[in-house]
């Protein structure tokens, strides 16, 4: 049993790894992520040891001769119990510590701010503009086709220099705050290089940060069925040096009426 | 038509088709959880098809569209997980056997049980109908998150095909309560004298937790549907926001919450997932016993954990939220309760192992099967705590890591269990009053057990690597994605990365469907041809071996025996003259002299 | 290969009629302490009261509503813990501000005298209820000297019934007069709330009226006194049932919107 399940199973770690690394995770890029990344990792080591030695037990003790059944309840029963009780907790403990970093509290007020609006089936991302500030936002005023998906308000002072893109542009290494709304459905904000998910609900206004650290364009998905489209759902994130990203946002803003 | 046409028509209307006798209703719902896991499998070779050959046209069909893609998903895992999952073990095992194992002679509401068996079986055509109405069967999976599952604008299938959809689960839930309603009553009120609940086999403990389970969720889960279907027709917004905008429709209402919508459906959802397994996981305790030829290690521990796992699975419906916008301190909570539970589970494994240890089992097929499923439990099992960690799940959450997960765990285990249940319970299955039960061929089930074990593990491993590389859920197309960039931008790249191990899956799912195939052949042959089963083939100990239970020995015996129980179950002995066992209803006088017989053998 | 122990009789076993349909409905004394539920060699002397003896199909139905019931306290928990979600969730307007828009929907009058006529319902049902099972009756029917319980309950029941429809009655009132005042289900979030609870408990009381009628119908036809008992019984805890939630409906409604 053991062997034939983990025959195939070595197989295709050789395929995965040829691209992508022993546990075939794409690679990290952002700051979270280390941590994260070897947390998982770890967990998935244990798992596996887990899985072989509980394996090689069955297969043991099934292929060896009859003996006087078990007794000692203590011994099979309440000690690994509690070995495992305590091998989980120290996990349960250690992914709660990172949780509550990522999690706990708000971001850096320095932070750079971004709207992130999902919507049959597409990304949009807001920049505050000059003034910091996001305008107001109408469903009445939403208008895909003429350039205005958000139903941004023109004629409000902290909207009009607003800049709404269909492309995350981040810098490097600087704290970026994510409010995520969504315009119909729930739809899941992914970015599988930034370790980073989260649902945008509709009436919900959900904050979420982290840091890119290192510069590259990177995959954004949709990870909540949201409708047929679903699998389309996805965008870039371009991460940028941070003098890169100071000269996109001014040609931005240029560009801008 | 002649009269006595008629009468042998009504009778057969009587006695097989609107029958209240409790074995032919567990039947009716065997074959009603074949026919569903059938549908369901086929299903999923589509959906596995397309994956990795988006371009391939369904015969009849044409090619499979996004919103076909969809409409198999939420068909596909609504079917196996309400009308397989939760109906063969629960209602079809629980019918057949569970008044047996008891010392019962029915169940203590026949026509209840009858009428829900019925509303279960409306339930399936209603939602398999759904296929067929304008737009389609519904697109928003099994767990129906609003708005998408509210509005009818939200996408094809979501306005008709969404109503038939509820209607379907909603019947199915009054009929789940109904059955289980009668499963409790039955447990506590029919147990024939002798019979405490210690003495309860654990199949029966685990049918009763199971039971209290459907009792506290199914409702909720109707209230949510009431409300869902108020949102959709009578203008409410109990889960629609203020300004929610959906193609083009804007809704102005109240502030309703589509995270309500999530808290209450899994606070079903997650009980209904020990609902599907914890028959199984009794079974397969008994099971491994019987052929051990031992007692179920820990038997009042076992007993304990199941009622544990029972009630903490109410607790943690919070771990499917992690990241749908729950308070993250509430994340952690539900994360702690849901590690806890992984403790019972764990000894419930450890059982297993201690009862098999060194027993030179006898290998029936009933008993690969439930070896199968303790290794299917723990290796799904063992993700679980993974995924239970809310910082992880932010990666892993809606992955192919968690399907993997409960395909293992649930899917594939749950399958496990109920071939266990089939082989080792075929004889009770197939006996009439007219003919003794029949056995499956074991040659032919060993074959069967092998491949599908090799099929399930070929299967569903790799999809952790897909998981972890990032392959979402519910993604009708890997590669041509039309992004911007299609599979040139990071995400179409991400996306075919994982089409070679995808390729892969999807070979193993075709052959795991059609190891099924040798099932099959088994279950028809021996239907008809199998070998003729002795009272108790397997030298169970539990009642539902008593020959009164037996149709076929209950009719040829003279005279109707008491049933009393005289002790717990699985009471195998070493004794000189070699292993012993005594079933529950042998009464302790007999013992007595056997035991005295096998010590004196030859008295002065 | 183990050896079975095959028994040698030491006792002759006791021979029984399979369908012994008895449960001291007449052609028995009420006492009889042969009857039996599904299970087979039961020793009533060993068991304890309420598992033996002709009361044993009542209490079997008497478990099998109360199971049901408290499934539907959960549909109701439900309901009621959608509805303080709901209170307490707002949205943002247009101009950023945190709005809450629950507008309690004040009640008609008139449920508190429907509320008194429910309760009221309850204690008749209950007289009735208790009438089912006075002994010196029970010893009459069993005598044959008539059906004296029917006689004793039949009145009390009908009450019972007479007092459900003007409850029912009454609520239609209330809705009427809310729509007067313009205020329908769909009107506002706590106009939902106010109808669907209403309205649901009003479903459940007509079932329960269904249930009073089907007692009322039994009590005529069936001569079986335990089968009257068990109409009469299982009706009453039933409609008992209802009126306690009620209370808690009404209060939630009256005093926590
Ligand atoms: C060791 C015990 C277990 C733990 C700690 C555990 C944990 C989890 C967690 C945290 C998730 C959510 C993952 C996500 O959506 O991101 C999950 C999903 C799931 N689990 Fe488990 N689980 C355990 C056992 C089981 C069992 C016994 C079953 C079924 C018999 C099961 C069936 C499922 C299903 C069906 C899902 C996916 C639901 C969906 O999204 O459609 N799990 N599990
Ligand atoms: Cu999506
Ligand atoms: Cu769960």
């Amino acid at each position: 049993m053991i062997l034939t399940s983990t025959l195939p199973l070595v197989a295709r770690l050789h395929v995965v790894a040829a691209f992508l690394g022993p546990w075939g995770l794409p690679p990290n890029a952002s700051e979270h992520g280390l941590a994260l990344d070897h947390h998982l990792l770890l967990n998935l080591w244990i798992a596996l040891g887990l899985l072989v030695l509980i394996h090689v037990i069955l297969g043991v003790g099934l292929l060896g001769g009859r003996r006087a059944e078990p007794a000692d309840l203590w011994r099979v029963e309440y000690l690994p119990l509690a070995a495992l009780a305590i091998l989980f907790a120290f996990l349960t403990v250690k992914a709660e510590r990172l949780w509550a970093a990522a999690r706990y509290t708000g971001a850096d007020p320095a932070a750079l701010q971004v709207e992130v609006t999902g919507e049959q089936f597409a990304w949009y991302f807001r920049y505050p503009g000059p003034d910091a500030t996001f305008g107001p936002t109408r469903a009445q005023l939403v208008a895909p086709g003429e350039g205005n998906p958000l139903g941004v308000d023109p004629a409000d002072a902290h909207g009009a220099d607003d800049e709404v893109t269909s492309e995350l542009v981040l810098p490097a290494g600087r704290e970026v705050d994510l409010r995520l709304k969504a315009q119909d459905v729930i739809h899941g904000f992914s970015v599988p290089a930034m370790r980073l998910k989260q649902n945008a609900v509709p009436g919900q206004t959900i904050h979420i940060h982290f840091t890119p650290t290192t510069p590259g364009t990177y995959a954004i998905l949709c990870t909540q069925l949201c409708g047929l489209g679903h699998y389309r759902m996805n965008a870039t994130l371009r991460v940028l040096p941070p003098d890169e990203f100071a000269s996109w946002l001014a040609s931005k803003r240029r560009a801008a009426p | 038509m002649s009269p006595a046409d008629a009468t042998r028509q009504q009778s057969f209307f009587r006695s097989r088709l609107f029958t209240t006798d409790h074995r032919v209703i567990g039947v009716q719902y065997l074959v009603l959880a074949l026919v569903a896991v059938a549908i369901g499998t086929v299903l999923s070779l589509l959906m596995r098809i397309h994956l990795v050959w988006p371009d391939w046209p369904l015969p009849l069909h044409g090619p499979i569209l996004p919103e076909d893609y969809l409409a198999l998903v939420t068909i596909h895992g609504t079917i196996m997980l309400f009308f397989v999952l939760t109906t063969a073990p629960q209602a079809g095992f629980g019918n057949l056997i569970l008044p047996a194992q008891i010392g019962s002679r029915g169940m203590a509401f026949p026509f209840l049980n009858a009428a829900s068996f019925w509303m279960t079986a409306v339930a399936l055509l209603t939602l398999l109908s759904s296929t067929f109405v304008p737009g389609g069967a519904a697109i928003s999976g099994w767990t129906a998150y609003p708005p998408l599952s509210a509005i009818a604008s939200a996408g094809p299938g979501q306005a008709m095909g969404m109503d038939l959809w509820l209607a379907s689960i909603a019947l199915f839930a009054v009929a789940s309560t109904a059955s289980s309603i009668n499963i409790l009553t039955t447990i506590i009120r029919n147990r024939c004298h002798g019979m405490t609940w210690e003495r309860l086999p654990l199949t029966v403990w685990g049918w009763f937790t199971a039971a209290l389970l459907s009792v506290i969720a199914f409702s909720v889960l109707l209230a949510a549907i009431l409300l869902l279907f108020c949102d959709r027709h009578a203008g409410t917004s109990f889960f629609l926001p203020t300004g929610d905008l959906v193609n083009g429709v804007l809704h102005r209402g109240g502030d309703g919450s589509p995270l309500l919508w999530l808290h209450l459906f899994w606070f079903f959802g997650h009980p209904e997932v020990y609902i599907a397994i914890l028959p199984g996981m009794g079974l397969t305790s008994m099971v491994l016993a019987n052929f051990s030829h031992r007692r179920v290690f820990a038997y009042r521990t076992m007993i304990a954990t199941t009622l544990l796992i029972g009630f903490l699975g109410i607790l943690l419906w919070g771990h499917h939220m992690f990241v749908a916008g729950l308070n993250p301190f509430a994340s952690s909570a539900f994360s702690v309760s849901t590690m806890a539970i992984a403790l019972p589970a764990a000894a419930k494994v450890l059982s297993w192992l201690a009862t098999t240890w060194r027993s030179s089992p006898t290998y029936t097929t009933a008993m690969l099967f439930a070896l199968g499923f303790v290794s299917l439990f723990i290796t799904g099992g063992l993700t679980g705590p993974i995924l239970a960690q809310p910082i992880l799940d932010e990666y892993l959450h809606n992955t192919f890591f968690v399907v993997a997960h409960f395909h293992l765990i649930m899917a594939m285990a749950g399958i496990f269990g109920l071939y266990a249940a089939t082989y080792y319970w075929f004889p009770l299955l197939t006996a009439t009053r007219s003919h003794p039960g029949r056995l499956l061929s074991e040659p032919l089930g060993r074959w069967h057990f092998w491949l599908t074990l090799v099929g399930a593990y070929a299967t569903f491993l790799p999809m952790h690597f897909t998981g972890l590389a990032g392959e979402p859920r519910h993604y009708a197309q890997l590669t041509g994605v039309p992004g911007a960039g299609g599979a040139l931008s990071p995400a179409g790249a991400l996306l075919s990365h994982t089409l070679p191990l995808n390729l892969h899956i999807t070979y193993a799912a075709i052959f795991l469907a059609c190891a099924q195939i040798v099932f099959l052949f088994n279950l028809i042959r021996s239907l008809r041809r199998g070998v003729v089963a002795p009272p108790n083939p397997w030298q169970a100990t539990t009642l539902e071996w008593h020959p009164a239970f037996n149709p076929f020995l209950a009719a040829t015996a003279s005279h109707i025996q008491v049933i009393a129980v005289h002790r717990a179950p699985c009471h195998y002995q070493s004794s000189p003259s070699g292993e012993t066992f005594l079933p529950q209803w042998e009464p302790d006088i007999v013992v007595q002299a056997a035991l005295e017989s096998a010590i004196n053998p030859k008295p002065e | 290969m183990p050896a079975t122990i095959t028994p040698n009789k030491t006792e002759p076993e006791r021979k029984r009629r399979l369908e012994d349909h008895d449960n001291g409905s007449g052609r028995r004394p009420p006492t009889d302490k042969r009857t039996g539920g599904g299970g087979d060699g039961d020793n009533w002397n060993e068991r304890s009261r309420g598992h033996r003896g002709p009361y044993e199909r009542l209490h079997r139905y008497r478990m099998g509503i109360f199971f049901a019931l408290a499934s539907d306290l959960m549909f109701f928990v439900a309901i009621v813990s959608t509805f303080f979600v709901n209170q307490s969730t707002g949205h943002f307007d247009a101009y950023n501000h945190y709005v809450n828009e629950w507008l309690p929907t004040a009640i008609p009058p008139i449920l508190w005298l429907n509320t008194a006529i429910l309760l009221l319902s309850s204690v008749t049902m209950e007289i009735a209820r208790r009438n089912m099972f006075r002994e010196t009756d029970v010893m009459d029917e069993w005598l044959g000297l008539g059906k004296p319980i029917t006689r004793r309950a039949l009145p009390w029941l009908s009450a019972t019934i007479v007092l459900g429809m003007l409850f029912l009655a009454g609520q239609w009132v209330a809705w009427r007069q809310l729509a007067i005042q313009q205020i329908f289900f769909r009107t506002n979030q706590s106009s939902h709330f106010f109808y669907l609870i209403t309205g649901t408990h009003a479903l459940h009381l007509f079932l329960g009226i269904g249930a009073l009628l089907a007692a009322f119908t039994g009590l005529y036809v069936s001569r079986q006194l335990e089968t009257r008992q068990i109409l009469v019984d299982g009706a009453a805890w039933y409609w008992h049932a209802m009126g306690i939630l009620w209370l808690f409906l009404f209060g939630l409604l009256a005093f926590f919107q």
